[in-house]
């Protein structure tokens, strides 16, 4: 179980602090070689050309795809053009008055046209464990496997149309805490999302809007298992954002992600937040949210700050 | 109630968003005539507000100076601009600009499609560019949303300029 555990972090570590030891340098493109011309159809092509503008892959958001903090968007990971491979590690901390969840994960960008993405959650319930009869710091661990794949649409280029970008996309979420899952009235320890997002921003209102559709069945986004005992079939959710683009590296915004309430025994509310992201470069951003998860394992008035790092190309 | 207003709405954002691409007025290539019968590549903002945030033609002078300095000197695209002639190029970056941004000035150079034929331009180069100029608005002191607005002009050009 352990070596298991080093085998996953460790690539991911490294990974991380490649890239980031890049951050604080300049962003200094490689030379083209010394026989290029002008329209030269044979010129060098960079397959990690980071060539998407700042800002343009979102952030990561709890179950590791590209998008803000509570939504996915129809953004792909990485800052690699259509031409080019990006992606990036992230780890993130929320913490509310009775809980603690963190995550990390990694996302890969192929040509500006599929993610795929890893991300461990641990959400520990601390004291709270132990008032829920499951042991002090009783932590739930969820695998989320995320694919998603760009439709159409471009979120910067298409200013002159309304037509957003559009991605369909499938997180597959394994909780590792099948028992528990299951005493509280949870119906699986693992589920299926479903979702369609359309992304656009609108660089006259310098605004980045997103709507997203979501089929699950989900509770807690999965962190209390899927299905329960007041429902076990797939619900449509809608999460959204808007975002004010304030400078080239700072976004501000709000978001709102509405949930089901499949549990009997615990309420579920929908979730808010207002946030900011910043970008260093293309190698490092941050994000900082203040955020309403409302009602968690019957204990009330979860809203606590999230705290984002992502490193990559 | 709930789940029939969200899939309601949800549905009507989505067909919406599927018609308008089905619908052939909005191709790309029922664009492109329209674009091109306007050579300078879009149509001009409104009123003097951003021209004026730019700093009118003395502004848009010095952020096209800085500019072609940057884009003849970024490792990324300068080996594009070898055989350009630069005096040309400054002159009609000026006067499109000053057109796009609603200022008293006329474009007469080719349309977007022509002038970058041949080049086989990739997104990353035109991201690239996109870039330098955001740096010499930077310097200029354009505030970042008036920036935004000529961006918003330029950006889709990109489907008559990238060509690979």
């Amino acid at each position: 179980m352990k070596s298991y555990k080093t085998f996953m972090y460790l690539p991911m570590a490294a990974f991380g602090l490649a890239i980031a030891s890049t951050a604080m340098a300049d962003d200094q493109p490689a030379a083209p070689a010394a026989n290029d011309v002008v329209g030269d159809p044979n010129a060098p092509v960079s397959h990690f050309d980071s060539g998407r503008l700042l800002l343009t892959q979102g952030i990561s958001n709890i179950e590791g795809a590209s998008g803000g903090g509570l939504a996915t968007w129809a953004t792909i990971s990485g800052y690699g053009t259509r031409d080019a491979i990006g992606g990036n590690v992230h780890f993130s901390y929320v913490g509310t008055p009775q809980y603690g969840l963190k995550d990390y994960g990694i996302a890969i960008g192929f040509f500006d046209r599929l993610e795929l993405s890893y991300t461990r959650e641990n959400f520990d319930t601390g004291k709270t464990g132990g008032y829920l009869g499951l042991g002090q710091g009783f932590t739930f661990n969820q695998d989320v496997y995320g694919a998603k794949l760009k439709l159409f649409g471009d979120a910067i280029y298409d200013q002159n149309t309304v037509l957003p970008q559009v991605a369909v996309g499938v997180q597959y979420k394994h909780n590792d805490k099948a028992a528990i899952i299951q005493a509280v009235g949870g119906k699986h320890n693992d589920g299926t999302d479903f979702y369609i997002a359309a992304t656009k921003v609108f660089l006259d209102q310098s605004l980045v809007v997103d709507t997203t559709l979501r089929f699950t069945k989900a509770n807690q986004t999965g962190l209390l298992g899927f299905g329960g005992d007041r429902n076990d079939s797939y619900r449509p959710e809608f999460e959204g954002s808007i975002g004010y683009l304030v400078t080239k590296k700072l976004v501000i915004g709000a978001e709102f992600r509405t949930k089901p309430n499949n549990l009997g025994f615990a309420k579920e509310d929908h979730w808010y937040d207002v946030f900011a992201a910043y970008t260093l470069n293309k190698h490092l951003s941050v994000a900082a949210a203040y955020t309403d998860l409302g009602s968690i394992a019957t204990f009330k008035g979860q809203r606590g700050v999230f705290l984002s790092l992502q490193a990559g190309l | 109630m709930r789940n029939i207003t969200i899939i309601a709405v949800a549905s009507a954002l989505l067909t919406g968003a599927a018609l308008i691409y089905a619908a052939p007025a909005l191709s790309q290539d029922s664009m492109a005539p329209a674009a091109e019968a306007n050579a300078a590549g879009a149509t001009p903002i409104k009123g003097d507000a951003v021209f004026k945030a730019f700093h009118g033609k003395e502004g848009i002078d010095r952020i096209i100076d800085d500019f072609v300095i940057r884009i003849t000197t970024d490792p990324r695209i300068s080996e594009r601009f070898k055989n350009a002639n630069l005096l040309r190029l400054r002159l009609e970056l000026k006067d499109q600009v000053c057109y796009l941004v609603g200022g008293p000035c006329t474009y007469t150079g080719k349309d977007m499609k022509t002038s970058h034929a041949g080049m086989n331009l990739r997104n990353n180069d035109f991201n690239a560019l996109a870039e330098d100029l955001q740096f010499s608005m930077d310097k200029e002191h354009v505030s970042f949303s008036a920036q935004n607005r000529l961006i918003a002009k330029l950006a889709p050009m990109q489907h008559a300029i990238v060509t690979k």
